[in-house]
């Protein structure tokens, strides 16, 4: 079974995120890179299915050259092989680019299962895994909390706001997997070691066939007007329970502001 | 006036907060048209649309819509976008809808903006982004603006249009047919509103100390008509269900009022309530991060704070 898994390099999440005041673009300079959080749910997935299935799984990130740390991080957890399109480019590649240049470096490559975490931390639009499945034609099968794979079916529970639906397809199939699904292991040392001999497939936009006309900035499909920092929230008044009229002062408060 | 086309949310066959508040949201930028994908739209759920000011209801009912997930909802709307061209699509900003939302987009060409909190008449969408701390105006430029707008948004105002119904016929491509559901697993639910659509949210976090601790977290919360939150600690305690998780990996909700107890503020938690209009805070530790973001707070043990503001309010409204 050949596994693919789209991991995406975020700034750290503790980091402040801010955006480049000259193209209104995310500023990847700022802050420490790191693994998109739900993408290490989405590799320990693929991890495990391919343990039980006897599958290879390779790792797919689409971003600037530091991203290949990110790689390497999903190479040591146990990932079998990297995939890394880099191209200067592709730069502000929006939600439609990027779903297209993802699609264009899987397609063809015979993979059964293409696993994504269902969210990434910074523009946390939880859109890329269905457009992917829509541009390839293929069963999703996303927001997971837990993923049964029988010979070439696959079903799911996908997270709802009720409870779960049970969703069943054939391979191959686009998954997004929810951070309830299971507990990403951390690198070993002789994982890291192993890592560094692994393979990693650099691509640039042309040798992975997408049109020029269709990436980046100047492509996009929607673009930033303009973006302004919020000024820190006023401290608001906090009170000490000492008299044990917590409650009340509550209260007061919100008849104050006519919620009562 | 060219059409706004608004994807109807309905449970049971009742129609969704938000999609009063989409309707009187495109009212404001064309002429609002819903759309109803699936079966079980009775006169009552179409007099609720035409009450919001949808000029007609296009109506696609056939029994295999909703034995697949997300794609044929997606299918149904670019149909409707490549017949109609209208000036918008609006769809509520939750998981489905925005996969739907990025389904289409890739269907119509279109240019696709999520977690809009506002769209004013040139299409222009403002997002909160980075838990808040940063407001960016956007606007599709390609194609059919497809904007998913968060629930709470827009105050829903009556102003009744005509409500037609128009039946649209669908015949589903193979793709998007290959997902199936093939069951639904509804967990226990109350008497209370709906998590994400909520004006008002009590949460529960590690503080609460145990499943039993949630009864005056809910007590409060039925005081004021609201939902129950949780954070991840107390979800993954098993305390409360997984689905009233709050936070990044959990619902985003922006109500008018969250009120946060025994929850410590770490960032994954902030990321889903952080845009909430007014939030106040009870916890028993003073350098709690919560606190920043506190337009009041109460530094003590909920299970004094807490259970005594229950009773207040009960005096207070009776
Ligand atoms: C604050 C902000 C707001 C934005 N708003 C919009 C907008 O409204 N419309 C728009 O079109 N674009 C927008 N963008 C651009 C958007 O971030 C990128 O297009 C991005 O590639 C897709 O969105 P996402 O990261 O939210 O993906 P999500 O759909 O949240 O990501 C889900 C999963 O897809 C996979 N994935 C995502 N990106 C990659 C990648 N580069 N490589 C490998 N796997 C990946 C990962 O598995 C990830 O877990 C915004 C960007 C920012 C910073
Ligand atoms: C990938 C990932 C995704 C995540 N997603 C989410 C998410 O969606 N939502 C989420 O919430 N978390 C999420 N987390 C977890 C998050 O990092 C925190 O661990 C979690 O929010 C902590 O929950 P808490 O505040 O209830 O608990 P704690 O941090 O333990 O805080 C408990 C608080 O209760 C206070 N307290 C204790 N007893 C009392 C009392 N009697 N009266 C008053 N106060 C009291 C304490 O002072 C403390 O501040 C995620 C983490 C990861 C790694």
């Amino acid at each position: 079974m050949k596994i693919a898994v789209c991991v995406k390099q975020v700034p750290d999440t503790w980091a402040e995120k801010k955006l480049r005041s000259d193209d209104s673009t995310l500023d990847r300079e700022s802050a420490d890179g790191v693994m998109n959080e739900l993408d290490e749910y989405a590799v320990e997935e693929a991890l495990q299915i391919a343990e039980a299935n006897s599958g290879e799984v390779t790792i797919v990130t689409m971003g600037p050259d530091r991203a290949a740390e990110t790689v390497r991080k999903a190479l040591s957890m146990g990932a079998d092989a990297g995939i890394h399109l880099v191209d200067d480019s592709l730069h502000g590649s929006d939600a439609i680019a990027t779903s297209y240049a993802l699609a264009k470096v899987l397609e063809g490559r015979g993979f059964d299962l293409i696993i994504f975490g269902s969210e990434s931390t910074d523009a946390r639009m939880s859109v890329v895994p269905a457009m992917v499945a829509e541009r390839l034609g293929v069963a999703q099968l996303t927001f997971a909390q837990k993923v049964n794979v029988a010979g070439s079916t696959v079903t799911i529970e996908r997270a709802t706001d009720y409870g779960y639906d049970t969703v069943e397809a054939s391979t191959p199939a686009v998954i997004s997997v929810v951070e309830k699904i299971n507990e990403p292991r951390y690198p070993s040392f002789k994982g890291i070691m192993a890592a560094k001999k692994k393979p990693v497939e650099s691509l640039g936009a042309g040798d992975a066939g997408i049109d020029g006309g269709q990436i980046g900035l100047s492509a996009a499909w929607s673009g930033v007007n303009d973006f302004a920092v919020r000024p820190p929230k006023a401290a608001g008044t906090v009170v000490t329970d000492e008299a044990g009229d917590g409650g009340i002062k509550i209260a007061e408060f919100l008849s104050a502001q006519k919620f009562i | 006036m060219a059409e706004v086309l608004v994807l109807v949310e309905q449970l049971d066959g009742s129609v969704k907060k938000v999609t009063s508040e989409l309707l009187t949201l495109a009212r404001s930028l064309g002429e609002p048209a819903a759309v109803w994908v699936g079966g079980g739209l009775d006169d009552a759920a179409a007099a609720s649309l035409a009450e919001f000011g949808a000029a007609t209801i296009y109506v696609a009912d056939s029994a295999d819509l909703s034995e697949f997930a997300v794609a044929p909802k997606a299918e149904v709307l670019a149909q409707l976008v490549a017949e109609k061209s209208p000036a918008a699509v609006l769809i509520a900003s939750n998981a489905e809808g925005k996969e739907v939302a990025g389904r289409l987009a890739v269907k119509a060409n279109s240019g696709v903006i999520t977690d809009a909190v506002a769209v004013d008449s040139g299409f222009v969408a403002t997002q909160s982004v980075f838990g808040g701390s940063t407001v960016v105006h956007s606007k599709v430029t390609k194609g059919t603006p497809i904007i998913t707008v968060r629930p709470n948004s827009v105050a829903p105002e009556a102003a009744a249009g005509a409500g037609t119904k128009v039946a649209v016929s669908v015949a589903l491509t193979d793709s998007a047919k290959k997902a199936k559901v093939t069951g639904r697993t509804v967990a226990a639910k109350g008497g209370r509103p709906e998590l994400a659509e909520a004006a008002i949210v009590v949460s529960g976090g590690r503080g609460v100390g145990a499943a039993e601790g949630f009864g005056v977290i809910e007590s409060l919360a039925d005081s004021l008509g609201a939902a129950v939150g949780a954070s991840r600690a107390a979800t993954d305690a098993g305390w409360y269900p997984h689905q009233y998780q709050v936070g990044q990996t959990g619902k985003t909700v922006s109500p008018q009022l969250y009120i946060a107890n025994g929850i410590s503020g770490a960032i994954q938690h902030r990321a889903g309530m952080q845009t909430s209009k007014t939030i106040v805070v009870v916890n028993k530790d003073a350098e709690a991060p919560m606190f920043e973001l506190a337009d009041y707070g109460v530094v003590g043990d909920l299970f004094a704070v807490v259970p005594q503001l229950t009773e207040e309010i009960k005096k207070r409204t009776s």
